[in-house]
């Protein structure tokens, strides 16, 4: 109980709470009784107020009252100074139980009603305000009655900039205050209102929250306003595609299934029994819209008109960063081709804040159709023999459209300068957490605006310091630095070819597929994946990963190696379902089916409360087994595996292991083991 | 200083705090009767004694709390709110006790309660707050009809009140509060809609709440650490896959500190005095950090899990 000390009772203090008790009883089944009865007599009434001032939290009586209110307002003539006086007393009663608790729902609701009801004096309200404001500023009912006045009376967001300003001054630890203050600059940014522009205002806006920031950097109010203003000056509102696969200017080796004539190709090949090939936008952000109509095709591989474009996104989703479409071609057609995509070749790309996708932009790559030879075996893919070093041409890797190739439609200069400044700024605060956590965040997003690549990579060092610093220093905090440093030596990998280059193989095996090795490096989190669109094979062993949360955009990986890390369940795989060419995938030695907490359960598509439980053939006749493993039931139902690995993890067995292979006709291989036929 | 969880304790002290019925205390939350029904049930389940209580009694005496619209109230004779509602309605899934339900007359009572906007009223009296989206969403979700109200405009509304620093507040522009934002969260949670959550901005937030010194989590910036944001905070994180960020092992030590290891129960800090509505909030988050000795609770629904997959799993 908040504010009441444990401790023991004594007799005479039990006996008085009795006495009490039998008081307040008598008082409700009073008050019931005439509320059921429909009694609005002024005694009545009086019953309702005695009850609520003991106890302000008893709705009941606090609707008792509006009806009653409404039962007098019915029975006089609308003289004003009769329907005021009523009011006012509504009023009063209000203000008693707020002292008693100035947090009563059920009272400031009231307050609410009565206002509604035409009665206001706003200068008393904005008082009243003032003063449970003095008693505790971050009192949230009292900010959002404000806000229910202010919207009421019409007052100016300026004007109650104002207050914030004044509130601040008074005391910069007040989150609720700089809360409201990023909710009324938002909106003026936004109207473009007169002195809003935010190349003016948003630097003032980092002097004003530097004085609560540096003044105590343990206290969090200053933190999340900053953060915002981050997001403020990075904010690019104007989609941008980020990336492409196949990327502009890369050739690619197209052919049908089975082993290419020929030996190693410097070029990524893509073999396809079904005869198409994926062709992925990456977006900055998530746009709806993409379609034949907005994204333009021009080439002499045959029947690719009116091209269906789908979101990679969750079901409910129709926005999304990455957008995919299937290119056909035919394996016979042994020739050349030239392939243009216009985006934004017609308006309709707008991303989910409104923002239409500006600038067309149009890319080419060529597309080779290869001879194959069929092969008749399909051998276990191996993850440790039969690799070869790839070098990697810039040009095959994917291009990043960085913001100041595009200065002069995002008004880049001010933002530069904004983050230059900031960082200048912050290296004073270097040892505090918020000091190195932010100035870990200015340098991650000044990388992102550098596209020269002599200079990028350089301070990446830095920040990765940074964040074993605060692993260190704010060690209850560890696992989300943990992330965060990975994000960042992802980053710092794909920043060059050089250092990508080092991790890539080809896999002989597989007609030289595109490997990517990122095992045993500690990673606990999954980034940088625009940059990776290429990558079929990707080896992810030996990590601290628990989610595959962003490979649902490699629309290449083939083979995928997840052994060793800390995955808990099928559901933290869901994302893998729109990874369509998958076929090799290896889960073994984890922790699937060790942990009673799913926390990747509302994060998976599949159909859960609302939706129907379709059930086809082995969900008819296992309804048992799919219930118990409805996770990994969804996600193997929906690849076409050939190779899984899922032993030394608690799941695994004989039970699971007959349920995967009801699941997955077609597996080949199961841990090493060759299925009979 | 606790090392373990006194939950034979925390049983006795339920049981007892339910009949003793004539305190202060409890005439004065009389009116929420339904609610800490709930609370101590749900415990109860948690520690495997839902078989200490009369089934019979407590639901025949919920149904005497349902209203002629078909909403519940929070005890017998008092108006009927979606709070109460949704209480009683878990309270009948505790016990597998759904079919006694006209799912038809309480369904319309809650549907009828949405908004233009797609917001939901507590009660005819026209409160409007994003705890009663997520009331209304859970409590139809159980009863399997959340056709019968517009979840678009439902999803839309609570997206709307989405804050700057990636939390949810209780009507548009309001503060991110832990509270809120598990009911935005568990509402989006239940339709499919976390695409709609910032993971990483809000985990974030959330994260912040652990306080380092006691390992407890508040509420929002520069409060005081608090047993219950154990429950709406943690199963927050854990709906949007990022509880790791914060130290599971130091928020064990704080909800174990603040039990009563005498007379049982859980309060809001050690220094405190226990309530259910703290002993609740204590147990659901040792079950959220898998502690032995509690089942598993769902992170949405606030139902244990068996509890939950029972109602979902079958037509």
């Amino acid at each position: 109980m908040h504010g009441r000390p444990r401790k023991a009772s004594k007799p005479e203090e039990e006996a008085a709470s009795a006495a009490k008790a039998v008081k307040l009883r008598s008082l409700q089944s009073q008050f019931m009784k005439n509320h059921h009865d429909k009694i609005y007599t002024e005694e009545a009434i009086e019953l309702s107020t005695k009850l609520l001032e003991i106890n302000p939290e008893a709705y009941t009586a606090w609707n008792y009252r509006k009806l009653a209110v409404e039962d007098c307002l019915s029975r006089i003539d609308s003289d004003p100074n009769l329907v005021n006086s009523i009011f006012d007393e509504e009023l009063r009663v209000v203000e008693s139980a707020l002292r008693q608790n100035f947090k009563s729902y059920g009272a400031w609701h009231h307050r609410k009603w009565v206002l509604s009801k035409g009665h206001s004096s706003i200068a008393h309200e904005l008082k009243l305000l003032d003063k449970f404001q003095r008693l505790d500023s971050r009192n949230f009912h009292a900010w959002n009655y404000r806000r229910f006045v202010v919207e009421l009376t019409k007052r100016s967001e300026q004007d109650e900039l104002q207050y914030t300003d004044d509130m601040i001054n008074n005391n910069f630890s007040n989150y609720s205050a700089w809360h409201n203050r990023s909710v009324l600059l938002s909106s003026l940014l936004a109207q473009n209102a007169d002195g809003f522009m935010p190349n003016e205002r948003i630097p003032d806006e980092y002097d004003l929250v530097h004085s609560a920031i540096f003044t105590d950097p343990d206290d969090q109010s200053g933190w999340f306003y900053h953060l915002w203003l981050l997001d403020q000056t990075l904010n690019v509102e104007t989609p941008l595609l980020t990336s492409s696969w196949p990327s502009h200017g890369s050739t690619i080796i197209l052919s049908g299934a089975g082993c290419l004539n020929g030996s190693s190709s410097k070029f990524t090949t893509f073999c396809s029994e079904s005869g198409s090939f994926p062709l992925i936008l990456y977006f900055d952000q998530a746009v709806g819209g993409v379609s034949s109509s907005t994204v333009t095709i021009d080439s002499e591989l045959k029947g690719n008109e009116d091209l269906v474009w789908e979101p990679i996104s969750y079901k409910n989703s129709q926005v999304s960063c990455v957008w995919v479409t299937h290119l056909k071609y035919v394996s016979t057609d042994l020739c050349e081709y030239k392939v243009k995509i216009r985006v934004g070749n017609s308006p309709g790309i707008v991303s989910s804040r409104g923002h239409n996708f500006r600038a067309p932009y149009e890319f080419v790559f060529t597309a080779h159709v290869h001879d194959t030879v069929k092969d008749s075996q399909e051998g276990i893919v191996s993850w440790t023999d039969g690799f070869d070093i790839w070098d990697a041409k810039s040009k095959d890797l994917n291009s990043l459209i960085t913001l100041d190739q595009l200065q002069a439609e995002i008004d880049f200069k001010w933002r530069q300068e904004a983050i230059d400044s900031e960082v200048e700024c912050f290296g004073i605060l270097s040892d505090s957490k918020i000091g190195k956590l932010t100035l870990a965040r200015l340098l991650m997003a000044r990388e992102a605006m550098v596209s020269d690549d002599a200079v990028k990579g350089v301070r990446y060092e830095e920040i990765l310091q940074l964040y074993n610093d605060l692993m260190a220093l704010d060690s209850s905090h560890y696992q989300y630095y943990k992330d965060e440093h990975s994000v960042a030596f992802l980053h710092k990998m794909t920043s060059s070819s050089e250092s990508l280059s080092r991790h890539l193989f080809r896999y002989r095996g597989m007609n030289n597929l595109v490997c990517l090795r990122l095992n045993n490096l500690s990673l606990s989190r999954i980034a940088s994946v625009e940059k990776l669109l290429f990558v079929q094979m990707l080896d992810l062993s030996h990590n601290e990963l628990h989610s595959t949360e962003g490979l649902e955009a490699m629309q290449l990986l083939s083979c995928l190696n997840l052994s060793h890390n800390r995955i808990r369940s099928f559901s933290a795989l869901d994302s893998l379902r729109h990874v369509k060419q998958l076929k090799v995938l290896d889960v073994s030695h984890n922790h699937i089916g060790k942990h009673s907490v799913d926390t990747t359960r509302y994060l998976c598509s599949s159909p859960l409360s609302n939706s129907e439980w379709s059930q086809d053939d082995v969900g008819r006749q296992n309804p048992g087994l799919v219930t118990k493993y409805w996770d990994a039931y969804f996600v193997l139902r929906d690849l076409n595996l050939k190779q899984l690995d899922i032993a030394g993890n608690e799941i695994s067995g004989n039970e699971f292991s007959s349920f995967v292979l009801q699941v997955v006709p077609k597996l080949v291989w199961l841990d090493g083991q060759k299925l009979g036929n | 200083m606790a090392d373990k969880l006194v939950a034979d304790k925390h049983v006795r002290y339920i049981l007892m705090a339910e009949k003793k019925k004539e305190s202060f205390e409890s005439v004065v939350m009389d009116h929420l009767r339904m609610n800490g029904a709930y609370w101590g049930l749900t415990t109860l389940d948690l520690l495997d004694k839902l078989g200490s209580v009369s089934e019979d009694e407590v639901v025949s005496w919920v149904m005497t709390c349902q209203h002629e619209s078909g909403g519940f109230a929070g005890n017998t004779g008092h108006d009927p709110h979606v709070i109460y509602t949704l209480s009683a309605v878990q309270i009948l899934a505790l016990f597998d006790k759904l079919s006694i339900l006209d799912v038809q007359k309480v369904s319309s009572y809650i549907a009828g309660l949405q908004n233009e906007d797609g917001s939901f009223s507590g009660d005819m009296w026209g409160e409007v707050d994003t705890r009663f989206s997520y009331i209304a969403i859970c409590c139809l979700s159980i009863l399997k009809c959340l056709d019968k109200i517009n979840v678009k405009k439902a999803v839309d509304y609570i997206v709307s009140c989405k804050i700057l620093d990636g939390g949810f507040g209780c009507t548009p522009g309001a503060e991110s509060h832990a509270g809120q934002i598990f009911c935005c969260v568990g509402a989006l949670a239940i339709t499919g809609n976390l695409h709609h959550v910032d993971k990483d901005l809000l985990g974030w937030w959330l994260c912040e709440r652990q306080d380092y010194e006691s390992g407890g989590l508040n509420g929002r910036p520069e409060k005081l650490p608090d047993v219950c944001y154990s429950w709406w905070v943690l199963s927050s994180l854990i709906m949007i896959d990022r509880v790791h960020w914060i130290e599971k092992g130091k928020l064990v030590k704080f909800i174990l500190d603040c039990q009563d290891m005498d007379n049982g129960g859980i309060s809001d800090n050690p220094k405190d005095a226990v309530d259910i509505f703290h002993t609740y909030f204590g147990v659901a988050g040792l079950s959220l950090l898998e502690y032995p000795g509690v089942k598993p609770i769902d992170p949405a629904y606030a139902l244990p899990v068996h509890v939950i997959n029972r109602i979902l799993f079958t037509k």
